[in-house]
């Protein structure tokens, strides 16, 4: 959903931190994306190509570390892995789970020279 | 482009007008003089935020290549929506000093959204005063058809974009100048995936689906009806023509989100009308109220603060 949104945000942060920090150029980006967020990566890969053009983070590679979906299962009282938002617990099969974990999106740290 | 959904950057326009830049409003800290210890040569005639010093603490110059030259890495750890998220809470803060209900109205497009926007207007007259944001990728026909209705109206065009943000809508609220104890309406760009990520400073987003959709799209659209406290299954007058099972669809749309308020509406033959408003006022007076305790909570502290004073 919305990658080139996401695209446009992911080069305003950059273009910020250039600023704050004094860098011209950037070679390497990494992303914090979780399962759950809705961010199909490789859409995401293709706007950021296109919305980096010509900027200072042009040609920089996009390293998204994909951070696994988690819940918390009122049944279990735990912890549960989830694949998908509307997931039921893998251990008990329930569909009370609320979802705690994997739904971020976040600009982790930059390579620039 | 973006390939889910086509949206782009550029041409976002407000009631036909260039909305250049996202910088207005900013702490900007422009001006002072910094203190450079680094012996390179910047360009400072230009105008950018410098809010901090220049004495950094970078991470160790830890990079992944060795050997390749003057790489570093910097640390970011935002939020990639943290700006739009920044402007929503203004937003939100802006709305709750003076008491109004802000609702943002999600669907998809053809769901009849405006015209129960208009019949909502109506029917509110003399009861509650409502402002509307109409956003659509082009024309003003939706903001003319509501200041028709005598309602103040104005037209966000998100030229590409395929949704409404947090900026656009603070843009456009100074612009309305909004009555206090009002409802506002923010009507969203007819999209069904996109504007459920972008937080408005609303009080709720409101979905609607129309019985000519497909029974199952709060489950094919989850991330929208998850977000939404309120659903109106709208177009209800046209169920005899159809093979529309409503039970099904509320069924599809509280597997997504248990917590969902469901109101059958029709515009056109007033069905649900009078639930929907209820919900609607009760919402204003919850605003209002909110307003109202704030205010004598502030002038209790005054009057604390002043009887402190004159006791010296």
């Amino acid at each position: 959903m919305h990658e080139m949104s996401l695209a446009e945000g992911i080069l305003q942060l950059i273009e910020d931190a250039a600023r704050r920090d004094g860098f011209s150029r950037v070679s390497g980006v990494w992303l914090e994306i979780g399962q759950l967020s809705s961010v199909e990566p490789e859409a995401l890969r293709f706007c950021f190509d296109a919305v980096t053009r010509g900027s200072v983070a042009d040609g920089a590679t996009l390293e998204i570390i994909e951070q696994p979906g988690e819940g918390w299962c009122l049944k279990c009282c735990q912890t549960v892995a989830m694949s998908e938002q509307l997931g039921a617990c893998p251990q008990c099969g329930s569909h009370q789970v609320q979802v705690t974990g994997g739904t971020e999106m976040r600009v982790k740290e930059l390579e620039v020279e | 482009m973006c390939v889910t959904c086509g949206c782009g950057p550029d041409n976002v326009k407000i009631e036909g007008e260039e909305v250049h830049d996202h910088e207005h409003e900013h702490e900007h800290d422009h001006g002072h003089e910094h203190p450079h210890a680094h012996g390179h040569e910047h360009e400072h005639d230009h105008e950018h935020d410098h809010a901090h010093g220049h004495n950094h603490t970078y991470t160790p110059a830890r990079s992944h290549a060795p050997g390749m030259g003057q790489k570093r890495m910097v640390q970011i750890e935002q939020d990639i929506l943290a700006k739009n998220n920044a402007y929503a809470d203004r937003n939100r803060q802006g709305l709750a000093q003076r008491g109004i209900f802000a609702l943002n109205l999600v669907s998809s497009p053809g769901s009849g959204k405006t015209t129960l926007l208009c019949k909502t207007i109506e029917l509110l007259r003399g009861r509650q005063k409502v402002a509307v944001i109409e956003g659509d990728q082009q024309t003003s026909q939706d903001a003319e058809r509501i200041r028709a209705t005598g309602a103040p109206a104005i037209q966000v065009n998100t030229g590409k974009g395929c949704h409404l943000d947090a900026h656009m809508v603070g843009y456009a609220m100074e612009k309305l100048a909004l009555a206090e104890d009002s409802l506002l309406m923010i009507e969203n760009v007819g999209n069904l995936v996109c504007p459920a990520a972008f937080d408005l400073g609303e009080a709720h987003k409101v979905a609607i689906l129309s019985v000519t959709e497909g029974e199952d799209k709060p489950i094919k659209y989850p991330d929208m009806f998850r977000a939404a406290s309120l659903m109106l299954l709208n177009k209800c007058d046209l169920l005899p023509h159809l093979s529309f099972d409503v039970h099904k669809a509320i069924a599809y749309a509280r597997q997504v989100n248990p917590g969902l308020t469901v109101i059958r509406t029709s515009a056109t033959s007033g069905e649900g009308m009078e639930e929907w408003l209820t919900w609607l006022e009760e919402g204003a007076a919850a605003a209002q109220a909110q307003r109202l305790s704030t205010v004598a909570a502030l002038q209790r502290r005054v009057a604390e603060l002043e009887a402190r004073l004159a006791a010296g």
